[in-house]
């Protein structure tokens, strides 16, 4: 596929470039990035004038929920709330029915991938066998069956001999486990962070050290193995403290952290909306300035969505008996654009590294730049648009999410995957369904 | 002026001069109980549904004879007899009672917010009979009620809430309610049972019982749930009465004026020693009493007439 992106303002922080330019993709990769670029003949032109052009954006940590609760989403409308949110690739844990432990499972969503997806799907395969954290699962025909990581998450892995081995095990691989860090212990049954709030409303609460000893635990076990891991949704001040120590002293760790962690507190869970239940829990101011600034400097390598899908049913009930996780697809750049990169959290190439060159080194995908030769992946921005965010519209097959009625200014304006415009003004384009 | 809100779901949200309002509203409906013929004609064509999803034998009760001497239509629906045990949701309980057209719904639930949920979802006035650990308001009002009822007023007096504070929706209402009317509050009880952060509800914390109770008007004693052992919360029921447990060799530490109060069930022998339950200082047959009045008093305001028909 050939395509001309021309006369946007071009931010790749994989090559420190910011600056009006055209980018040319030819067969699908990138060719060129230049000023004033002649395109071969008959190329398919896009005037990005006054939009930002970025490479396309990496989800590291969506929930695609196929195989086994497609009524909560599926390959085809998980990527096409990719695609609604600017993601041109998204990475889907292994906790689905049945769980992402044998190479058939990875095999069957690439195959549903092929078939309905409209971005790239990576799969991650399970550390353990029916994430049990029991058993290894074989790590080795998972890697060749495609998956680029490992991880139990939605279930922490709580042996920590079992974890030794699998980062040992996975060496073999070059492929890093992504752990769920929560003491089962410590957080036990609670529905909400440990705090006043938990207090006040008489739930109970999950303590910020329920993260912050797995985040030591699994720092202590990258140092032993020298195996990278990577810390899903970051959500506490005193994890990102032993992250940063960490890679001071150079341990092969990385972090992400979501757009709901850095936007909302416990305070939001007053009222009882079970939109705002998740894992691991909306924490309190001082988590979330530490997130922030962690963000910004870098300690934090990505924003990852964990798009949870659940429907009504699992969420229209009482608060302890709601599931967790909210859908972060379709939100996350507004999101970001609006209460991050307008309120000066962090500028815009460096909002657009932690969604691009931060996750694809994390897992070491050939994605997240716009170099000669890299997959024509492109999320275009428009940052002047106006919206406000309604779940009724969302491309997920779920809705939900606290940030129905938001107001944001700035958008996805076009997703193009391997130079084919997959999105154009919140309209999907192509895929079979 | 009556009460702001179509609900009653938590103290947190009254006005002090609210909580006057049905304080002073169930002192006149307790008039009634003493009567030959309990009853008057005030909820005469109102339905009240009792919606009890947890055990109760005390407030479901209670609530049944406040909404029959004032002649509503009570119709008690519970855990085990409702379809919610068949798997229906509380949300298509909540709407198949509202397709019948009550005129209050009384709900009782083991899970925190289930009322706020209950009043999102029906027209109907709802009352929080207990949710979880987080309200119960009707229990705090008939507490307050019989405070001044005993006392004679509210504002300046000290309380000790002791026991499980983290698991207590009385602890919770009765924080709130003692404190807007001007009264201050210390909790005690083991560092387990305390929850994180209460000292911003504007009370004190005392981990000792006899620095809890000394000079204080009112000791309010909590029901310790037995199954906190299993949770490591506390070594033994042994070493919890010998330690937390009221008796009247600790009672002497208290004023000779002091209120011993109980929502009950008591555990004997555990958080109350019997000869404290059964002593002259104890009030918690009044506060049972008291119970039915601040029911009565909820339910004429929030579904009643006009405020000149009150204990007619």
């Amino acid at each position: 596929m050939d395509l001309i992106i021309k006369g946007g303002r071009v931010v790749d922080p994989a090559n420190g470039l910011d600056g009006v330019a055209d980018v040319l993709i030819l067969d699908g990769r990138i060719a060129r990035v230049e000023r004033g670029l002649e395109p071969p003949e008959g190329t398919p032109a896009v005037e990005a004038a006054g939009k930002v052009v970025a490479p396309g954006f990496i989800d590291l940590h969506v929930h695609l929920r196929e195989p086994g609760e497609e009524y909560k989403e599926t390959v085809a409308t998980g990527t096409r709330a990719a695609a609604a949110g600017g993601f041109t690739a998204v990475v889907a844990m292994a906790n689905t029915l049945p769980v992402n432990d044998t190479r058939a499972v990875t095999d069957y969503i690439l195959a549903q991938a092929r078939a309905d997806g409209v971005v790239r799907v990576y799969p991650v395969g399970a550390v353990s066998k029916g994430l049990r954290g029991e058993e290894l699962a074989e790590l080795g025909e998972l890697a060749e069956a495609g998956c680029v990581a490992y991880s139990d998450d939605g279930q922490p892995v709580m042996d920590s001999a079992l974890l030794r081995r699998a980062l040992e095990y996975a060496q073999a691989f070059a492929k890093p486990i992504i752990s769920h860090a929560e003491d089962a212990h410590l957080a036990a049954d609670g529905v909400m962070h440990e705090g006043f709030v938990s207090t006040d409303l008489g739930l109970r609460g999950i303590p910020a050290a329920a993260e912050e000893v797995m985040v030591a635990r699994d720092i202590a076990l990258a140092e032993l193995t020298g195996t990278p891991i990577h810390i899903a949704h970051v959500s506490t001040a005193g994890a990102v403290r032993l992250i940063r120590d960490a890679k001071g002293r150079g341990v092969p760790v990385t972090a992400e952290v979501t757009p709901h962690h850095l936007l909302l507190t416990d305070e939001a869970v007053r009222g009882f909306d079970p939109n705002t239940k998740m894992k691991p829990p909306l924490r309190g101011k001082r988590d979330v300035e530490a997130l922030r600034e962690a963000l910004a400097d870098g300690t934090l390598d990505a924003i990852a969505t964990d798009h949870a899908p659940h429907a009504l049913a699992d969420k229209e009930v009482e608060y302890d008996l709601a599931a967790f996780g909210i859908v972060g697809l379709e939100t996350a750049v507004p999101l970001g654009l609006t209460h991050l990169v307008r309120e000066g959290v962090l500028d815009l190439p460096a909002f657009i590294a932690r969604l691009t060159v931060g996750p694809a080194r994390i897992l070491d995908l050939p994605l997240g730049t716009l170099s000669p030769g890299a997959p024509g992946d492109v999320t275009v921005l428009d940052l002047d648009r106006e919206l406000v965010i309604d779940p009724s519209r969302f491309y997920s097959r779920s809705r939900n999410t606290p940030f129905g009625g938001w107001r944001c200014v700035g958008a996805p304006w076009m997703t193009i995957v391997g130079g084919r415009v997959v999105m154009w003004e919140r309209v999907i384009k192509g895929g079979t369904r | 002026m009556g009460l702001r809100g179509k609900d009653l779901i938590e103290v947190r949200g009254l006005e002090p001069a609210e909580i006057e309002l049905i304080l002073d509203t169930a002192e006149s409906m307790k008039e009634i109980a003493s009567r030959a013929i309990k009853k008057v004609p005030t909820l005469r064509g109102k339905t009240v549904v009792n919606l009890f999803l947890e055990p109760s034998t005390r407030t479901r009760t209670s609530f049944e004879i406040a909404g029959k001497w004032l002649s509503a239509d009570v119709v008690n629906v519970s855990g085990s007899a409702s379809s919610v045990v068949k798997g229906e949701t509380l949300m298509d309980t909540a709407k198949n009672l509202e397709a019948m057209s009550p005129d209050c719904v009384v709900i009782r639930h083991a899970m925190a917010g289930a009322p706020h949920m209950l009043a999102r979802a029906l027209r109907a006035a709802i009352i929080n009979a207990g949710d979880g650990a987080h309200e119960h308001p009707t229990q705090a009002l008939l507490d307050l009620l019989t405070i001044r009822e005993k006392k004679g007023h509210l504002d300046g007096l000290k309380a000790a809430i002791v026991g499980d504070i983290a698991h207590s929706r009385v602890a919770r209402s009765n924080i709130y309610g003692m404190r807007k009317m001007g009264m201050t509050v210390t909790v005690a009880g083991p560092p387990t049972l305390i929850p994180p952060g209460v000292e911003e509800l504007g009370v004190k914390v005392a981990h000792r019982l006899e620095e809890a109770i000394r000079d204080v008007d009112v000791v309010m004693m909590l029901r310790l749930q037995q199954e906190r052992m299993q949770a490591a919360l506390i070594p033994s029921l042994r070493e919890y009465a010998r330690l937390w447990g009221l008796t009247l060799d600790r009672l002497a530490a208290a004023r000779e004026d002091v209120l011993i109060m109980h929502p009950g069930p008591v555990n004997r022998g555990v958080e109350l020693a019997p000869e404290v339950a059964d002593s002259r200082y104890s009030v918690i047959l009044d506060q049972v009493a008291n119970g039915v009045a601040v029911r009565m008093a909820l339910l004429y305001l929030l579904i009643g007439g006009k405020p000149a028909e009150a204990g007619a």
